[in-house]
């Protein structure tokens, strides 16, 4: 038995987009996850953090690589075994005003998982057990019977974690699962899910594009750019001591709340533009704004490799030490 | 503004008795969707009227043909072009039929096929257009080809072209409207169920666990509904004037049969000296027309659960 509950190793998913175009979304991203942790996966927009998710819960059918989830390989489940799957795997989405279906009410929408496997053997046992849930995530009995609408985000984002909450999963991804909503409900929803964490013991992927909020929640943080995943450590190894060029780049640019700190502090912005993710050359991806690129990193692509610590960077300079 | 000071004495408020309990108590009783449909329906008198004025010319073109004495063929030649009176309600044709008689049996053919001309369609639409949007791909690609093509031309050439095959007469008109009329419900469908089937909550329905069938029928179909409905209310009166049209020009329903088209090409050649025979005609199909265009109004707004009071 793999003590780590999920492997991803080599995942791949392309895009076709036109003619001999393939758009790289996911490009040989692995990383474990243990039961109980809390994986945090970073980046900006458009550089495949959702891709990752959708593909890992099989939303998407990957180009390459596996997902191990127990040990099985996720998308080698015939669909008997890929509907047990879907019990222990649940995702929570991004867009809270589009997650939940606007014609069903919430007690619907938050059983619609004990309906498909047959849960509750009584119409009682049914509608106690969305009582529970509702309450589990903060909201009442009462709301089981509204619509979607009557709520505001971030309530309906506690329906969505009730809804993926109601098979008893082991692993939620969650999809920038805050980013809708505003700052003081995200702390709510982030506690919540902490919260939640500790009752069911359940395990995470936490995607997210707030350092903050990664910083908060999660054990271990890998940082995505442009598909491929370009460092991975401990957070606070990593947050502490960001060791490849871009890390070091987010993390400065990421805003600070003291204003008289924010003025005076410096800000070693990245410049230049994310390079397409269409028909990458297989060099380093991030070597066109990298102020330190030698000519060897627009010759190869370097390698996720442990630079001590269990601190894993891609970057010619971190690994060979300019 | 500054001398505008209000005064608030504090023995003008009174504490709202209220405990974490009742505060967030909802008190609006929770209805399903339709019954919150129906409720807000309700409310709205226009469609209201629209849909009572509906319900009198149905019941009348059931009932009046049947107590009637007089049948709609026949005639009698001794009491021509008759003024309404109280024995001939709206007067007589050139043939000396009563023309009471005539127009209500010409609504039941007219209502049959505005409503069976629209509804068959729309349901050939949604199942075509649910299909070419839910697997998308290559079946989707040849479907919407082929209404591409097929709608290039005009459908009234369809129309004519297919009552010269299988003839005249209401049954000949709903197969014609049928086969003209699917094109446009299933391209929206098909549109509407492209854009759903990516939407988040689809989605989360899939990552649960639900196959393609509860997905099409739990969240992508009840999902149309609304917009389905809609048009098809709203197609009632297009095939009532579609008919009424070709039967005016002659193509759709064939004399001795009344329909309210029919009646009004009738009655155009005698408008001069008795305009009542062309103007109780064409003011029901107006009437009418106006009743289902007021009802799929209301009915839009009723299903649309954001606009929900």
């Amino acid at each position: 038995m793999a003590k780590h509950l999920l492997e991803v190793k080599g995942l791949k998913k392309y895009f076709k987009v036109g003619r001999n175009q393939i758009l790289h979304a996911v490009d040989d991203v692995s990383f474990n996850i243990e039961q109980g942790k809390t994986l945090g996966l970073v980046g900006e927009s458009g550089c495949g953090k959702t891709t990752v998710g959708r593909t890992i819960i099989r939303l998407y059918d990957a180009d390459g690589g596996q997902v191990l989830f127990n040990g099985r390989d996720v998308h080698q489940l015939n669909r008997k075994e890929y509907k047990e799957f879907t019990r222990s795997m649940q995702m929570i989405f991004q867009d809270p005003y589009a997650s939940l279906d606007p014609r069903k009410t919430v007690g619907a929408i938050v059983g619609e998982g004990l309906k498909i496997h047959k849960l509750c053997e009584t119409r009682q046992e049914y509608t106690e057990r969305i009582y529970e849930l509702l309450e589990t995530v903060g909201l009442s009995r009462e709301h089981a019977s509204r619509f979607p609408h009557e709520f505001s985000g971030g309530q309906r984002q506690r329906v969505g974690i009730a809804r993926a909450l109601a098979v008893n999963p082991k692993f939620i991804v969650c999809d920038e699962a805050i980013s809708a909503l505003d700052v003081s409900i995200q702390a709510q929803v982030i506690n919540l899910l902490v919260e939640l964490q500790e009752k069911l013991k359940l395990t995470y992927l936490f995607i997210a594009h707030d350092l903050n909020m990664v910083r908060h929640i999660s054990d271990d943080t890998a940082v995505m750019y442009l598909g491929k995943v370009v460092e991975k450590a401990e957070t606070s190894e990593l947050f502490e001591t960001p060791k490849h060029p871009y890390t070091i780049g987010l993390l400065a640019a990421a805003p600070e709340a003291d204003p008289d700190f924010e003025q005076s502090r410096a800000k070693t912005l990245m410049s230049g533009e994310v390079a397409s993710p269409i028909n990458p050359e297989p060099i380093c991806r991030f070597a066109g704004r990298c102020p330190y690129a030698r000519p060897k990193c627009k010759q190869n692509e370097p390698e996720l490799m442990d630079v001590g610590n269990n601190h894993y960077v891609a970057c010619y300079k971190v690994q060979e030490g300019w | 503004m500054s001398n505008m000071s209000v005064k608030l004495p504090a023995d003008a408020f009174r504490p709202v008795k209220q405990t974490s309990e009742t505060s967030e108590l909802i008190t609006r009783p929770s209805l399903t969707f339709w019954a919150d449909a129906r409720r807000r329906l309700m409310k709205n008198k226009v469609a209201m009227l629209g849909l009572i004025i509906i319900f009198i010319i149905t019941l009348m073109a059931i009932v009046v043909p049947v107590f009637s004495q007089y049948s709609y063929e026949q005639q009698n030649l001794s009491n021509t072009n008759a003024p309404p009176s109280t024995e001939h309600i709206f007067g007589t044709d050139s043939h000396g039929r009563d023309l009471w008689v005539r127009v209500w049996y010409g609504a039941r053919v007219s209502l049959a096929v505005g409503v069976f001309g629209s509804i068959i369609p729309s349901l050939i639409g949604i199942i075509i257009g649910g299909i070419s949007g839910y697997f998308g791909g290559k079946v989707d690609m040849i479907i919407m080809r082929f209404i591409d093509i097929v709608m290039c031309v005009p459908n009234m050439i369809y129309i004519i072209l297919i009552t010269l095959f299988i003839g005249t007469g209401p049954v000949a008109l709903i197969i014609a409207f049928a086969i003209t009329g699917w094109m446009g419900t299933a391209r929206s469908v098909r549109g509407m169920v492209l854009q759903l089937k990516e939407q988040e909550f689809v989605l989360a329905s899939r990552t649960l666990g639900a196959s393609s069938l509860s997905l099409i029928f739990e969240h992508l179909v009840p999902n149309t509904l609304g917009i389905v409905v809609v048009s098809m209310t709203l197609g009632v009166p297009a095939a009532i004037f579609q008919e009424a049209f070709l039967s005016f020009i002659g193509l759709g329903i064939k004399p001795p049969i009344p329909s309210w088209g029919q009646l009004a090409n009738t009655g155009i050649s005698v408008f001069r000296i008795y305009p009542s025979q062309l103007l109780i005609p064409a003011a029901l199909i107006s009437m009418t027309m106006l009743s289902f265009n007021l009802f799929g109004d209301g009915l839009r707004d009723a299903l649309d659960p954001k606009l929900r009071m």
